[in-house]
């Protein structure tokens, strides 16, 4: 190979990384509609001061349905037992206090999130050589082998029965939590902010776009040399990490908490949420997350026998015509509208 | 004219007068409404809401505003929510239901920074009436059946040995241990405690009863949650000859629950359960409630001891407001009108205990017979009266605190 062709492969190269880098950077720029949830939010303290309690609750599953994105909705990782990270950093705030006594929010969430992290990825280091099936019942079996250590040391755990009167020392040491839930629920807000943040940035990074392409083509990953396996732990982690900081905010703003924060059902109720939103769109998880709770509080209180049936039939309606979920079909909307106003 | 104008306005004055004195109260009601323990919730609905139609007028001038919330999953979340926003949306004075207990201890605190009363009809777990002075409870402690149970059997029953096998959850622990604590102080030996996995599932119980069955005690007593799994039990005590063997089968009144009875068949008859309440319970009360039940909700529908503790938790209520005046403002008022009260209900006497401000009611050993008419049915073979909560007299683990 004379100088001029090696001139040409690296010119070749760097024209290829610019364009790659171009691209995500496009990718990455800031879009005003992704103001409008913040907003939301914002708006929702003052024009709904009541609801606060609620509304921490919500923000919280949104944190947790977040974190699922990250592995499902980008890795293309299906896993129900995702409730077992949450049910981690959920007992590491509770232990911390009722055990060991230490009350400060803030670095107990920090523990939460590294306890959460080393459980993520000590299981995902294990189960992510699996696939289909048989990951789906091994992420499963953690979940359980996890509620079930917690009852069989109920000693330790509380048990089914919990621990309860987990005070919280003020945030900040100067906000006092309140019965109305208005420190609690921009607390949870400030943290959902930043952990948004993060995980943005990782979505619309390279390590972003490998994983993305483990979801599309594990076979053409591993053939370019993608380090696969480390990338699945590494997101896995993350996830489960920032779960863990969600059934932390759970255990801080609940104060309490029992061993069904573990259950079945949690894993399940947060993949319909993000299924609900729409998978690998970020807000998926804020569309989701909103909607499934809200109607089911206005259906729950219209109708506290027959509320399921609502709930329901929205999920039979989302299958059917919303596959991709709310935010696919905003999606299609608004590309048939640019295409009608298009030439 | 101006006299006219003068006397309306009187008359206006007097009637906004009178409108203030009869108060509206409001009550919130959290119950599992929906999903697998639906059942449990409308047990005590029905009773909730046929003593509010029979009795609304004996509070009159005053009037009850029932809200209804759905308790969930026992995860005690979303009770929490739910029953937070009832106290801080809705402004009601009272809360009352509550059938899991992680619904009633997450809302420990809650209630005590609010200062509203929580009058607790069926969450069984003995150390919540601890939690907060806002707390009373009209249902029943898992010690209330058990701990009596432990003298009545190695007196009574003539259990010199007992295996138990239990449910591995909160109740089936407290069950277990208030029996324990009761017998062995009688004199009895524990031969065996099998747990028997989680309350979501009905196992197949042979392989716990078997390793019974081979240790040869004089009775078992199993706890298992009311419903679905006492099917099981039965099924598994009669295949396996246990009676025939020589071990009798005791526990407390969830092992035989009336809506279920006469499924069980010939292996169920001789089952001796300690409870407050079966519906052939024999006293005037009980006899016009039962009435009353099947007049409202059909002669297939029947009450069990959740609806009783129902029924008995609205009348506490309504003797309050009367007592009160319809002034039910003050939580801490409320609380100190509820201690000491007392009544007839269908359960026979019972009383709130004003030291723990839980329930104390008489305890009855019942029998499963053969009635002349060939159905099964639970005859009264002892009663032990006037029962407290043993686990805070005697400050046993959490209940200490």
């Amino acid at each position: 190979m004379d100088a001029s062709e090696t001139q040409a492969v690296l010119s070749a190269r760097s024209a290829a990384r610019a364009r790659a880098a171009d691209y995500l950077a496009r990718r990455h720029r800031f879009r005003w509609p992704e103001c409008l949830p913040w907003l939301l939010a914002i708006a929702a303290f003052f024009l709904l001061p009541d609801r606060m309690t609620f509304g921490a609750q919500v923000l919280i599953m949104v944190m947790f349905a977040l974190s699922l994105d990250l592995i499902l909705g980008y890795a293309g990782i299906v896993t129900l037992g995702h409730a077992a990270f949450f049910g981690v950093g959920a007992y590491t705030v509770g232990l911390l206090i009722a055990r060991l006594g230490y009350t400060e929010p803030i670095s107990s969430l920090c523990a939460a999130a590294m306890v959460a992290a080393l459980i993520g990825f000590g299981t995902g280091w294990f189960l992510l050589r699996y696939r289909g099936l048989t990951l789906l019942m091994l992420t499963l079996a953690t979940a359980i082998m996890l509620q079930e250590t917690g009852n069989l040391r109920s000693d330790i755990s509380g048990g089914y029965d919990g621990l309860p009167g987990l005070t919280i020392a003020p945030l900040f040491g100067i906000f006092q939590y309140d019965l109305y839930g208005h420190v609690n629920y921009l607390y949870v807000l400030g943290v959902l902010g930043l952990i948004f943040f993060f995980v943005r940035r990782i979505v619309y990074s390279p390590f972003g776009q490998a994983l993305t392409g483990i979801r599309e083509n594990v076979r053409r990953m591993h053939a370019i040399g993608s380090p696969v396996h480390r990338r699945l732990v590494t997101v896995y982690t993350i996830a489960a990490a920032i779960a863990g900081v969600a059934g932390a905010l759970f255990t801080q703003t609940n104060a309490y908490v029992t061993l069904a924060v573990f259950d079945f059902d949690v894993s399940a109720k947060v993949m319909v949420m993000l299924i609900l939103g729409g998978t690998g769109r970020l807000y998926g998880a804020f569309a989701g997350a909103v909607v499934y709770m809200v109607l089911e509080d206005y259906f729950s209180k219209m109708s506290p026998t027959f509320w399921q049936f609502g709930i329901g039939l929205l999920l039979v309606l989302t299958v059917l015509f919303a596959p991709r979920g709310i935010l696919g079909l905003i999606e299609g909307a608004s590309g048939r509208a640019a295409r009608r106003a298009g030439p | 004219m101006h006299l006219l104008r003068w006397l309306g306005m009187a008359a206006v004055a007097l009637a906004m007068g009178g409108y203030a004195h009869a108060a509206t109260v409001k009550i919130g009601v959290v119950l599992p409404y929906s999903g697998a323990n639906a059942d449990l919730g409308h047990q005590i609905d029905k009773a909730f809401d046929l003593y509010v139609k029979l009795h609304a007028n004996d509070i009159a001038p005053h009037k009850v505003e029932i809200i209804k919330r759905d308790e969930g999953p026992p995860t005690g979340a979303q009770a929490k929510t739910v029953t937070t926003e009832l106290i801080t949306n809705d402004k009601v004075q009272v809360v009352t239901g509550f059938v899991f207990s992680p619904s009633a201890i997450a809302l420990a605190p809650v209630i005590t920074q609010a200062k509203v009363p929580m009058i607790i009809a069926n969450a069984g777990t003995a150390w919540i009436t601890n939690l907060s002075p806002y707390i009373v409870r009209l249902s029943f402690s898992m010690w209330h059946p058990a701990y009596p149970m432990g003298a009545y059997a190695y007196d009574k029953i003539g259990c010199k040995t007992v295996a138990m096998a239990y449910t591995d959850f909160p109740p089936g622990k407290d069950s277990t241990e208030a029996f324990r604590t009761g017998y062995e102080k009688a004199g009895g030996k524990i031969v065996d405690s099998i747990p028997m996995g989680s309350p979501v599932q009905v196992p197949d119980f042979t392989p716990f009863f078997q390793k019974i069955k081979d240790e040869h005690p004089d009775c078992m007593y199993v706890f298992i949650p009311s419903g679905a799994h006492a099917a099981g039990v039965m099924k598994a005590y009669g295949e396996l000859g246990m009676r025939k063997a020589g071990i009798k089968l005791i526990g407390p009144m969830d092992l035989i629950p009336d809506n279920k009875l006469q499924d069980m068949g010939e292996a169920a008859i001789g089952t001796i359960v300690m409870g407050h309440y079966a519906r052939d319970l024999d006293n005037p009360q009980n006899k016009a409630f039962v009435a009353e039940w099947h007049k409202a909700y059909g002669p297939d529908s029947y009450p069990d001891f959740m609806s009783a503790a129902g029924w008995d938790t609205m009348h506490a209520i309504f003797d309050t407001i009367k007592k009160l005046n319809g002034d039910l403002s003050d939580g801490a008022k409320v609380v100190d009108a509820l201690k000491g009260w007392s009544t007839n209900g269908p359960r026979g006497h019972v009383m709130i205990d004003p030291a723990t401000r839980d329930i104390v009611q008489d305890e009855h050993a019942m029998e499963v017979y053969r009635q002349p008419d060939g159905k099964l049915g639970e005859r009264v073979l002892g009663t032990v009266k006037a029962v407290k909560d043993e686990c805070k007299v005697l400050k046993v683990g959490r209940c200490a605190s």
